[in-house]
């Protein structure tokens, strides 16, 4: 860990001109994944500019338009627990439980969730190559131990996943990322913020350079009623997802108005497949319809030596989560909060 | 021995408040004025050579002090007989920064020391290291036709290898009724102590040493770093009062200890050397192991053969073994077998013991072979183990001196609820959740080591108890003091155990669940002798009551000597001693276990585990409901200490069924998972509710105290217990540890 400077600044743009002045900086706001990266040696920010403290990025609160706001700077923990999110938007607050463990929920942030970096073993190791880390290099994990990478929408230069659960519940909750830069805010649809390795591996998201996440907006609609999360992992906490499913629905009776389906672990992004929620649009909520579902979102999907599984439980998983979403008092265990 | 007034109690570890309020510290915890901080380099190739070591623009860094490496070092002992150690298998010792080879990938290329630690590990990223890379072989699976037999050598007397061929092994096998083949295969697990491994030096000029280490032998890395370094070993203190968790990994010198020693030797300073977690991978672990097992009976079930073949992974300088292949004739009776063991060198660190070495691996493979069988003769498993129970050691044709495993058997069934267990596989469900039961046997040794301990009785009349054993974690202190203050019928509170300390009288390193019998048996010995000085002085004093009385005549209860006829005739140890001008009196005598007569017998520990679990139908994942272990390890000194040993092994063989994996990569040859967020052992939630009997089991002939020790027995039977529940739920036998869940859908 080389030496850095700690800055701090009034409020957002002050933060953000800062970067202008220190091009090695990095926002901290929990720091529980920077700080991983650092002492692996893997980044070496020249100065921290903290954002845990700006007053605009601490809050939770209700908009207009009937969503409701998540600060970026808010602990993982914190939102979790929110009354507000466990009554509308519980699938979300059931994702955050599953991921990491209590202690880091309770430092993580939600803005730094979007940011974690893969937990690929071959990108964590700065002695070997790895094209995220260091473009060209080569990719060590296709050939590796590959059990925990990408089924769906890899490319030749990386089969890394992306780790959140949080994200996973977020992408079916179709919430919107604010972002403040240089050059003022904007606003952008979860499915646009992180995008496939493709040639640029090295890119996990569209954000611009100097860029700082400043809210999640959670639309109105939360699917209160019907709604799981299934986790599968190789120990029941503190693990990364090998599959994870985020299942909204709303029912009509035993008719489905409306599907969201979310897949974590299986790609650079959490994984949805629209072709699939139109499908189930107006039919029975039974496990053939969810399977036909399961099909439709993962064609294409392609096992490597050690994850080939996948692809089999990632359509149980679809197709059990489906059924749990029915009865989401009656949470099997799989969906069970990470303690 | 006088009373059992603390021996048998349930006694909370003496030291466990320091530890838990942090008060208590460990190798690197010492403070020193001045001190410097080494940051180990370590090589990101497997094989070949260091060309060079460009150190200009770590050196530049302000708060670096040095970095040493092969090129620069101090002169250093040539002879490998200087570097090896009490636990060192045969071949060459490897010698950290000896020279510019490269023999395994993370090998310590460099020490980096600074001004603190944050400076000594940002200064080892900016050394250019330059190598010539050679291909390596670092994949058990993919070598096999490399194996070979291994040397012997001293390390040969406590891991024997298996017995030799027995009747018609092949013919039996052959024209047997019932047979099983089965190759199973087991990965890479290294210790992962949450202690770092770390040495803090205390450098005290005139060639002399204090030296704060994390091992599980004072005694044992304080001859090594005098042989190392030229050194007397008087002027060589090592010094471990409290070891965070080792497991095997600290029966040997490890490479920090050398680099922090050899710097601060010199540099002539203050040095501490803490490895990170990565580096934690960077050494000793237990081996990968390929198994080819061929069980055989008669049509009633009785065992007509045994053929156990072990290959397992060693480095390409040291032959390391474990016991693997000797296991399944200690347990079962077969007038045909044959037991190989052959090593694979490889391009790796030699792997070392780790908790149950050996019987860990073996029994998973020898007892899911049983259960194997059980199912083709349509036996219940618990029946077959019951049908082929022996008294005696089938393979040396001895008896034990105890064996209560029938009791540990019919015990736990009892408690489990075995009988409600439905024979056929896949028959009990729950929801979506298939139910399976499953049970294994666990056999492990019953060692003594020599050991030597002196008492004292102090001038308040107390009692100083002096060994230098380490305590690991296991409740040593407690169990040492409870023992000590039987003997003299003292209160533990005026029981003083000092331990952790090379400078104190001889114990060996602290492993194969051998202390409680070694040093406890040093204190019987050495308490003995101190009851006679005691009533010898008391006997001495004017108008004594006790001028005439004889050993047997006598009690000591409550700081007191009586006489047993008549209680209220007594003296205090203190009044001794006041009489005895005030100065303490001492006795050192040497505890060990009695070789001609034991000579006749087979010695272990038993244990029976039954398991339940839950996998999902369509998702695979295993659930661990409960699990209970009943184990026969002779007297139970502190039945607590006792009850946490076996708990904490019980959830090590969920981790090795379930969990504990190091990956190899075989084309970087390196270990992958190398953290604790990715070398995944288990969490709260992953462990059931377990339940641990103590069997009764009397044992007059082993010892003085009738103990065997528990460290290792709890471990034994649960892997093969938890695939055999996985197989009764599912239906699907996995030839292989750690089980994935994926592998059940």
């Amino acid at each position: 860990m080389n030496s850095f400077k700690f800055l701090t600044a009034p409020d957002v743009p002050a933060a953000i001109q800062l970067t202008d002045d220190q091009p090695l900086a990095a926002f901290i706001a929990g720091g529980t994944n920077l700080l991983d990266l650092w002492k692996y040696n893997l980044v070496n920010p020249t100065a921290l500019i903290d954002i845990s403290q700006l007053a605009t990025l601490s809050a939770l609160r209700e908009l207009e338009n009937g969503g409701f706001r998540l600060g970026a700077a808010v602990k993982n923990a914190d939102t979790a627990y929110h009354p507000i999110i466990e009554s509308r938007y519980p699938l979300l607050s059931k994702a955050i439980l599953a991921g990491a463990s209590a202690q880091i929920r309770n430092m993580a942030s939600n803005g730094g969730n979007l940011l974690q970096r893969t937990r690929c073993y071959y990108f964590y190791d700065h002695q070997v190559p790895c094209n995220k880390r260091v473009p060209g290099s080569g990719c060590p994990a296709r050939e590796g131990y590959n059990r925990m990478h990408a089924i769906l929408g890899a490319s030749e230069a990386c089969i890394a996943v992306f780790p959140s659960d949080m994200c996973v519940a977020l992408a079916a909750l179709e919430a919107r990322i604010n972002v403040t830069g240089i050059d003022g805010e904007r606003s952008l649809a979860f499915s646009d913020f992180h995008r496939l390795p493709g040639e640029r591996p090295e890119l996990d998201n569209n954000l611009k350079p100097g860029e700082l996440i400043t809210s999640i907006d959670l639309p109105e609609k939360g699917f209160p009623l019907n709604y799981s999360y299934l986790k599968l992992r190789d120990r029941h906490s503190y693990a990364f997802a090998l599959v994870s499913v985020a299942t909204a629905l709303e029912m009509d009776g035993h008719t489905i108005k409306e599907a969201r389906i979310a897949l974590g672990g299986v790609a650079h992004k959490p994984w949805r497949s629209l072709e699939a929620e139109e499908f189930l649009r107006g039919k029975t909520a039974c496990r053939e319809n969810f399977a036909a579902a399961a099909d439709i979102i993962l064609e294409g999907a392609v096992g490597l030596e050690y994850n080939r599984f996948k692809i089999k439980l990632a359509k149980n998983a679809i197709i059990r989560n489906g059924m749990m979403a029915l009865d989401p008092d009656a949470q099997l265990p799989g969906a069970q909060p990470s303690l | 021995m006088n009373t059992d007034k603390n021996v048998g109690r349930p006694i909370s570890r003496l030291e466990g408040r320091e530890k838990v309020t942090g008060a208590a510290r460990y190798a690197a915890e010492h403070p020193l004025e001045g001190l410097l901080h080494g940051y180990v380099v370590s090589s990101p190739i497997t094989k070949g050579k260091i060309v060079e070591i460009d150190t200009t623009e770590a050196m530049a860094i302000p708060g670096v002090v040095d970095i040493l490496s092969h090129l620069n070092r101090p002169k250093l002992a040539w002879f490998d007989l200087q570097y090896t150690d009490m636990d060192a298998p045969p071949g060459t010792v490897f010698k950290p920064l000896y020279d510019e080879n490269i023999l395994y990938n993370g090998q310590p290329v460099a020490l980096v020391v600074a001004r603190d630690f944050e400076t000594a590990r940002y200064a080892s990223t900016r050394i250019v290291l330059r190598y010539q890379q050679e291909p390596h072989q670092t994949c058990l699976e993919k070598h096999l036709d490399k194996a070979r037999a291994p040397k012997k050598g001293l390390a040969t007397a406590l891991k024997p290898p298996p017995p030799p061929p027995t009747g018609d092994f092949e013919n039996a096998f052959e024209n047997a009724a019932v047979k099983v083949s089965a190759t199973y295969h087991h990965g890479t697990e290294h210790h992962n102590p949450i202690e770092l491994f770390a040495t803090t030096t205390l450098y005290q000029g005139d060639g002399k040493l204090t030296i704060y280490d994390k091992t599980q032998g004072t005694i044992n890395n304080q001859l090594f770093i005098a042989n190392v370094f030229g050194l007397h070993y008087k002027d060589v203190r090592v010094l471990a009062p409290f070891v965070g968790g080792a497991f095997g990994s600290g029966l040997r010198p490890q490479y920090q200890l050398f680099l922090c020693v050899m710097a601060a030797l010199h540099l002539k300073s203050h040095v501490r050397v803490v490895l990170d977690r990565k580096q934690m991978f960077s050494f000793s672990h237990r081996p990968p192991a390929v198994q080819q097992m061929h069980f055989a009976t008669d049509i009633n079930g009785k065992l007509t053969a045994l053929g156990h073949n072990t290959l397992a992974e060693t480095s390409n300088f040291e032959d390391y073994t474990e016991p693997t292949s000797n296991w399944s004739h200690k347990l079962y009776p077969a007038p045909n077998t044959l037991f190989e063991h052959k090593v694979v060198p490889l391009d790796v660190y030699t792997p070392m013991d780790m908790r149950a070495p050996g019987g860990s691996t073996a029994l998973h493979a020898i007892e899911c072979t049983m259960d194997e069988l059980a199912y083709k003769l349509k036996i219940d498993p618990l029946e077959l183990r019951l049908l082929n129970y022996s008294d005696v050691d089938p393979s040396a044709g001895k008896p034990y001196t105890s064996k209560a495993l029938r009791e540990c058997y019919l015990e736990a069934a009892a408690k489990f609820g075995w009988d409600k267990r439905i024979a056929e596989p896949r028959s009990m469900q729950r929801g979506n959740k298939l139910v399976g039961y499953g049970m294994a046997t666990g056999i492990w040794d019953a060692f003594q080591f020599p050991s030597r301990v002196q008492i004292m009785i102090n001038s308040e009349g107390k009692m100083v108890v002096d060994n230098a054993t380490t305590d690991i974690g296991t409740g040593t202190l407690t169990v040492m003091t409870q023992i000590a203050a039987d003997e003299l019928g003292l209160e533990m509170a005026d029981v003083e155990f000092r331990y952790g300390d090379s400078k104190k009288p001889f114990s060996m390193f602290q492993g194969g669940s051998a202390i409680t019998s070694s040093t406890g048996v040093a204190i019987v010995v050495a308490a003995r002798s101190m009851r006679k000085k005691l009533l010898k002085k008391a006997a001495e004093m004017e108008g004594s009551p006790f001028r005439k009385a004889k050993e047997e005549e006598v009690v000591f209860s409550s700081g007191h000597i009586h006489l047993k006829n008549d209680p209220t005739v007594k003296i205090s140890l203190k009044d001794i001693i006041a009489f005895n001008k005030g100065a303490a009196i001492k006795t050192t005598k040497m505890g060990r276990p009695h070789m001609l007569k034991l000579r006749k017998y087979s010695l272990a520990t038993h244990s029976a585990s039954f398991v339940e679990v839950e996998v999902d139908r369509d998702l695979g994942t295993i659930t661990l409901t409960r699990a209970v272990t009943a184990v026969a390890a002779g007297k139970i000194i502190n039945p607590k200490t006792a009850k946490s040993q076996i708990l904490g092994s019980m959830v090590w063989g969920i981790s090795k069924a379930l969990h504990e994996e190091s990956i190899m990569d075989p084309q970087l040859g390196k270990y992958i998972n190398a953290n604790l967020g990715e070398y995944h052992i288990p969490v709260h939630a992953d462990i059931g509710e377990l339940e641990v009997i103590f069997a009764d089991e009397k044992d007059s002939l082993i010892n003085e105290l009738g103990t065997k020790g528990v460290g290792e027995i709890g471990l034994v039977g649960m892997p093969a217990a938890i695939s055999n529940a996985i197989y009764h739920a599912t239906g699907k036998r996995i030839y292989k540890l750690p089980i994935h869940f994926d592998e059940l859908i």
